[in-house]
């Protein structure tokens, strides 16, 4: 089945890195296809940055995201430029401590980078917080494929803050639960 | 063991080309092709290859033409401005009949145009942007996959050829990451070498020169002059240019069988898709999506020399449907050698076409 999964929040928070390593974690360690695409643009260097990615279990044809039923948002501006509008039907992951609008649809509250700089110190890891939670609240890809592909994509060195950063975001979102609009 | 990969485009194009043998490259950085030698940059010193960041397009083009004389597999890659300035070189390189790999990833134009954004707007450029006649060859890839393996196989057609082959990407495919599995092993056909009491540009039957390796003891000059086979200038008679210039051309046109590389799908629909690059990707979402025999797809890896037999495996089509990121320019050449209506779909502006575009299309009463 094809899941369309829309990235968003500000340039530096790693939004186009975290559909790397999911698009990664599900190709190579699901044994799934994947589509990763991005916005170039100016504002991509501090205004909103987006990334797209498409998983599925058949070869995926059409490479651009249309109609995205998953999100992870992380920035206010990035919810009302490209989350606003999800469908009842989507699922959206977002970053409660800076976005404070809600979407109409099922959505999970994950402080991740309250968390990310107060528990492990380093706020740089908010977006892989946010993919424990994202895998959590969606299934649609599997936590050891997930951790594989984090620890592909990361420095040398930060391996474990990382694996503690995705763990985080798997107990928060199994905390909190999803809520409705 | 086969491998699979998470690449971008772009990775793949570079990756390809390592694989393929490539040992030296010559380029200036240009959106969005920059990846292609990023990559390079970084595993070719270590495989005791050349990586050279030239000051511009036209330096870059002389430099592997000049590497290329000393027996290396040599590319660059660039998108649409670099490739208006590599022009004159690469009619050098038609005229001495010199090997060589151009990577195009081709971005919205005309001039600096859209740098971020996709187009295929360099097609005809590829084909007769350089001055004179010649011809040569070009592939255009619609998956990461095909980045790969067509880049690969550029070598080998240029090697075989004796030509400037082009890899006519898109911004959509080198960007874009997705699933790739590598192939065990690339075949590489190695260029055939001039044989000893051969004159350095006499022809065998398939009016390809053997190689006249710089350093192996040829004796041999290289011009873009008209030459003899000899190689020396020669440029007042007119049987020796008429002669020369045929041969380029036939060279090429004459393989057009040999050189062509298609798919085609349901071949007794009465509409037919013809496409190449990105836009295969809608033509085969709307086929899948349909899931009838009812929509003829015709879809081209090789463009030039143009496959105009595969139009012909079309028995009964009424018309031909040509998605393409430009205005045109390969439905043009198709109109050229069919009796149906050719449909123009354009699409400018950077994005592809939406699946509900080409469907709408369909239903059109012509």
């Amino acid at each position: 089945m094809r899941h369309e999964i829309r990235f968003s929040g500000f340039g530096g928070q790693g939004i186009i890195l975290s559909a790397v390593i999911l698009g990664r974690a599900a190709v190579m360690y699901d044994n799934k296809f994947a589509v990763q695409t991005q916005v170039y643009g100016p504002e991509a260097r501090g205004g909103a940055s987006m990334s797209a990615l498409i998983i599925d279990d058949d070869p995926i044809l059409f490479p651009k995201v249309t109609n995205p039923d998953i999100f992870m948002i992380m920035s206010q501006e990035g919810f009302e430029k490209y989350g606003a509008n999800a469908p009842e039907s989507a699922v959206m992951v977002l970053d409660s401590s800076l976005v404070h609008s809600r979407p109409k649809c099922t959505y999970y509250e994950i402080p991740a980078t309250q968390e990310a700089k107060q528990t492990l110190g380093r706020d740089i890891v908010a977006n892989i917080v946010m993919l424990g939670a994202l895998i959590t609240a969606t299934k649609i890809v599997g936590e050891p494929a997930l951790e594989k592909a984090i620890l592909d994509s990361v420095p040398k060195g930060t391996e474990a803050l990382n694996t503690k950063a995705m763990k985080k975001g798997i107990e928060l979102a199994a905390q909190s639960g999803s809520k409705n609009p | 063991m086969t491998k699979i990969e998470f690449w971008q485009g772009n990775t793949a194009c570079a990756e390809g080309a390592l694989a393929a043998g490539c040992q030296f490259f010559a380029g200036y950085p240009i959106t969005p092709s920059t990846e292609v030698a990023e990559h390079i940059a970084a595993k070719l010193p270590k495989r005791n290859g050349v990586f050279v960041q030239m000051e511009d397009e036209i330096a870059s083009m002389a430099a592997i033409i000049g590497a290329s004389w000393t027996g290396a597999r040599a590319m660059t890659s660039t998108s649409g401005p670099g490739f208006s300035l590599m022009m004159e070189n690469i009619g050098f390189a038609a005229m001495t009949e010199t090997p060589c790999v151009i990577v195009n990833v081709q971005r919205g134009g005309p001039s600096t145009g859209q740098p971020t954004m996709a187009a295929q707007g360099d097609m005809m450029q590829c084909r007769f942007g350089s001055h004179g006649d010649y011809s040569i060859i070009a592939l255009a890839p619609a998956t990461v996959q095909e980045m790969y393996e067509l880049t690969a196989k550029s070598f080998n057609l240029a090697d075989q050829y004796r030509v400037p082959v082009f890899l006519m990407a898109d911004e959509i495919v080198g960007h874009m990451r997705e699933r790739i599995t590598l192939p065990d092993k690339i075949e590489q056909v190695p260029r055939r070498e001039l044989e000893k009491g051969v004159l350095p540009f006499h022809p065998n039957e398939n009016l390809i020169p053997g190689f006249a390796t710089f350093g192996k003891g040829h004796g041999v000059h290289v011009t873009g002059l008209t030459h003899d086979e000899r190689g020396y200038p020669c440029t007042t008679n007119p049987n020796v240019h008429a002669h020369l210039v045929k041969r380029l051309v036939d060279k090429i046109e004459n393989a057009r069988t040999a050189i062509a590389d298609y798919d085609v799908i349901n071949p007794d629909a009465e509409k037919v898709f013809v496409s190449y690059g990105a836009p295969v990707r809608t033509v085969q979402q709307v086929l899948h999506d349909r899931n009838t025999e009812d929509i003829g797809f015709l879809r081209l890896r090789t463009i030039w020399p143009f496959a105009e037999d595969a139009l012909k495996k079309f028995k009964n089509v009424r018309e031909f449907l040509v998605p393409e990121l430009n205005m045109g320019q390969i439905a043009r050449e198709i109109e050229r050698h069919v009796n149906v209506p050719v449909i123009s779909l354009p699409k400018l502006g950077g994005d592809l076409h939406l699946p509900e575009e080409l469907e709408a299309a369909l239903v059109v009463n012509r």
